[in-house]
């Protein structure tokens, strides 16, 4: 029997098809613009100003405060301008637009493909050379990562989960990550475990990777402390609670923080990540994008520059399809759809969707009929469909009352609500009211 | 048989008469003393219950007004300076009289000024769509259509011009009371003064970008050129991030600052047409302009006699 979560859930289709696709460089885009937000948290202060040459790696953005993250140029070349335009947001934001020349990495880099895999285990030069590297989650969510490493006052890590489920239907860079960086990959793992002091990792891969996961189980069982868990395919089972309670069976209390159960769950992205900046020097500057959808001509996973266009990604795969009915930057559960194509790939960027017409099409809202299968599929155990009501109406005391905070906006109710109500547009819309009214009586 | 009739009756009274007296008792000692002028005051309100005083309703707004000692800091836009003479002399207050305001929509892309760029399909809400992203034009300010404001009026005074995809304003239902504000989360709809005869001016654009950005996205856009901010003879107009603003209490209705916008962002409403004028150069174009419409219509030409005096 398969390890699992045990509220809720959905299994929608698969579609992976790019899982067979090497990771492929992609060749420089002409220019590209790097927000100086990519992360949760304060925006980076821009360094660069018009006219400045900047190398790969070089550091273009400081770290605007505790939770925030340096971000590095990924391209050689010249800052045109630092001004406001368009991210995956859908909103303009600031950040740096860089001409590239050539590919000049800065000095110190490591760039060749030899692994190292000794390091000196002082937890906080690698989780200060983490910081100084700018890595977040590659899953999606762009945490800081070297904060998640520092547990707050009187809480300690006990367990490093390692999420390598990609749960979210046609993604499939993850999936690859770890056929094809395996051994850069568990290196990854052991830093991060060493960082934390903590002599348990377990990574948890869905059971539709069997590849994958025989792979990192004969690489694992030479090295002491990682255990490769086999998952049975549920959505959302990537999300971060979910995973912990799927492998280790504890359950994050509401509100809470998973290192309230002594867990710390990141990517395998990120564990990626986390080995180049530490044993590499190399700062997260390039990161891999799935670009995929049912009419793409070559669905594919490419090595991206921070910065790129999606439009130069699209081209790469053989163009936009004719049929496209949205272009969606995540996945199709999580995604975000973008208003234009001249948005860039930033480190939060996991893939490109482009969805046919057919199937992205909302159908018009029905009555809800209270057939509760919003509240079976809800991996919370909330109640969507009443959620949706108190955001419409905007009884912010009852949405929060009923946990709307707890909501990790994973989509389940709105994919299987048979009377197609966008359900989770408006608890999202709730969720950010009674943020800012939870965080207003803080202060 | 019969007696058991008569035990009833006489158990029932006796338990009836008992509840009334303890139910006496109780009501005396539990009594709260309401002022009688609550009451009153809220008999003289309009009892529409729509929160635009800022209360949660006429009853919680007539207790405030029973409250204060004076009523400079409580007004009912619904009743207006009618209604709140009424509850000043029920309290013997004085009252307070205020201009008479009126939601006043500040966008005019409309879809022949504003090309769509995108196509949203989310849930029909402005504030969901918001929330998402900045609209489906090029203007991040601009009115996202989906009538929430329209959702928000209880008096029937806002509604959806499906040509131009843009609410309008009814000004005679409209009571000024601040619901169709709150629920726009481009902050598009202000309340205005209200000119005399429902005359207006201003500026119909609430795009910060610069003037070429700004253009690109919609043809009527504010540009934050200035021109308006320099004729303007009564310092109504101020600029701010690429963008003016009239103040409605300072201006003067002279329409001088509607010829000299370049791009038509800023609207008039409620003047009687003047169509030879705009052609010709501005200031004497005005003066010249009244005794043509003298010999038209009488009762333009009152009109235009009042805004001269102004």
């Amino acid at each position: 029997m398969l390890k699992t979560f045990k509220l809720g859930g959905v299994h929608p289709a698969e579609n992976k098809l790019s899982a067979d696709k090497a990771i492929e460089k992609l060749a420089l885009p002409k220019s590209v613009f790097i927000p100086v937000a990519q992360h949760i948290g304060a925006p980076a202060q821009a360094l660069v100003k018009k006219g400045d040459q900047v190398k790969v790696g070089q550091l273009v953005a400081k770290s605007g405060g505790f939770v925030s993250a340096n971000i590095h140029s990924s391209v050689s070349g010249t800052v045109k301008k630092v001004d406001l335009a368009m991210d995956s947001s859908g909103y303009p934001k600031q950040g740096i637009l860089i001409d590239v020349e050539g590919d000049e990495w800065e000095t110190g880099i490591d760039t060749s493909s030899t692994l190292v895999k000794n390091f000196e285990t002082d937890p906080k030069k690698i989780i200060d050379r983490i910081n100084e590297a700018g890595v977040v989650g590659l899953g999606g969510a762009t945490f800081p990562t070297h904060v998640k490493l520092v547990p707050p006052q009187g809480m300690k890590a006990e367990v490093l989960l390692i999420n390598g489920v990609e749960c979210e239907p046609y993604l499939t860079s993850d999936h690859r990550v770890m056929l094809e960086k395996a051994d850069e990959l568990l290196v990854g793992v052991r830093l991060l475990m060493c960082a934390l002091e903590v002599d348990k990792a377990y990574i948890g891969i869905e059971n539709n990777k069997p590849d994958a996961i025989k792979h990192l189980k004969e690489l694992a069982a030479k090295e002491s402390g990682i255990e490769i868990v086999p998952l049975k395919v549920k959505y959302p089972q990537g999300g971060e609670k979910q995973l912990i309670k799927a492998v280790t069976g504890r359950e994050v209390p509401s509100g809470a923080l998973p290192i309230a159960v002594g867990a710390v769950v990141s990517n395998v992205g990120t564990a990626l990540a986390v080995y180049e900046a530490v044993q590499k020097n190399k700062p997260l500057v390039e990161r891999v994008v799935t670009i995929t959808g049912k009419s793409v001509k070559n669905p594919a996973n490419f090595l991206v520059r921070v910065g790129t266009p999606i439009q130069y990604l699209i081209d790469a795969a053989g163009g936009l399809p004719e049929d496209t009915g949205k272009i969606i930057s995540g996945g199709p559960m999580m995604g975000k759809a973008v208003a234009s194509t001249d948005i860039p790939v930033t480190k939060g960027t996991s893939g490109i969707l482009l969805m046919q017409d057919a199937e992205a099409k909302r159908q018009p809202m029905k009555n809800c009929i209270r057939c509760t299968r919003c509240v079976t599929v809800c991996p919370m155990g909330l109640e969507p469909y009443f959620l949706m009501t108190v955001s419409d109406k905007q009884i912010w005391e009852k949405a929060e009352a009923s946990k709307i905070m707890d909501c990790i906006e994973c989509g389940s109710c709105s994919y299987t609500c048979p009377a197609d109500r966008p359900l989770l547009d408006y608890i999202r819309l709730g969720k950010g009211k009674v943020g800012n009214i939870i965080r207003s009586r803080k202060k | 048989m019969s007696i058991t009739i008569v035990y009833t009756m006489i158990a029932l009274s006796a338990i009836g008469i008992l509840a009334a007296v303890i139910l006496y008792f109780v009501a005396q000692k539990f009594k709260v003393y309401e002022d009688p002028r609550i009451d009153e005051v809220e008999s003289a309100l309009p009892g529409a219950n729509c929160g635009g005083c800022g209360f949660a309703g006429c009853r919680a707004f007539a207790e405030a007004c029973v409250k204060e000692n004076e009523l400079s800091a409580l007004f009912c836009p619904v009743g207006g300076n009618d209604c709140m003479t009424d509850v000043a002399g029920i309290l013997g207050l004085e009252a307070v009289t205020k201009d008479p305001r009126v939601a006043v929509v500040r966008c005019n892309g409309t879809c022949e000024h504003r090309p769509k760029t995108n196509q949203f399909d989310g849930a029909s809400s402005c504030a969901v769509a918001s929330s998402l992203y900045s609209g489906d034009t090029g203007c991040q300010y601009g009115c996202l259509g989906h009538g929430d404001c329209v959702a928000a009026c209880d008096f029937d005074a806002i509604h959806m011009n499906p040509e131009t995809g843009l609410p309008e304003v009814i000004d005679d239902k409209c009571v000024a009371c601040g619901a169709c504000v709150e629920a726009c989360p481009k902050t598009l709809i202000e309340l205005r003064k209200r000119g005399p005869k429902d005359r207006k001016i201003y500026v119909s654009c609430r795009n910060e970008d610069k003037g070429g950005i700004a253009k690109k996205s919609c043809e009527v856009a504010c540009i934050g050129c200035s021109k308006c901010f320099k004729v303007c003879p009564f310092d109504a107009i101020t600029m701010k991030n690429n963008l003016a603003f009239i103040d409605s209490d300072k201006c003067k209705l002279c329409r001088k600052c509607v010829v000299e916008c370049p791009t038509n962002a800023i609207i008039e409403l409620g003047f009687p047409p003047r169509k030879i004028k705009a052609d010709l150069p501005p200031k004497p174009a005005v003066k010249k302009e009244a005794p043509v419409k003298k010999e038209v219509k009488a009762t333009e030409e009152n009109k235009t006699d009042n805004i001269e005096k102004k």
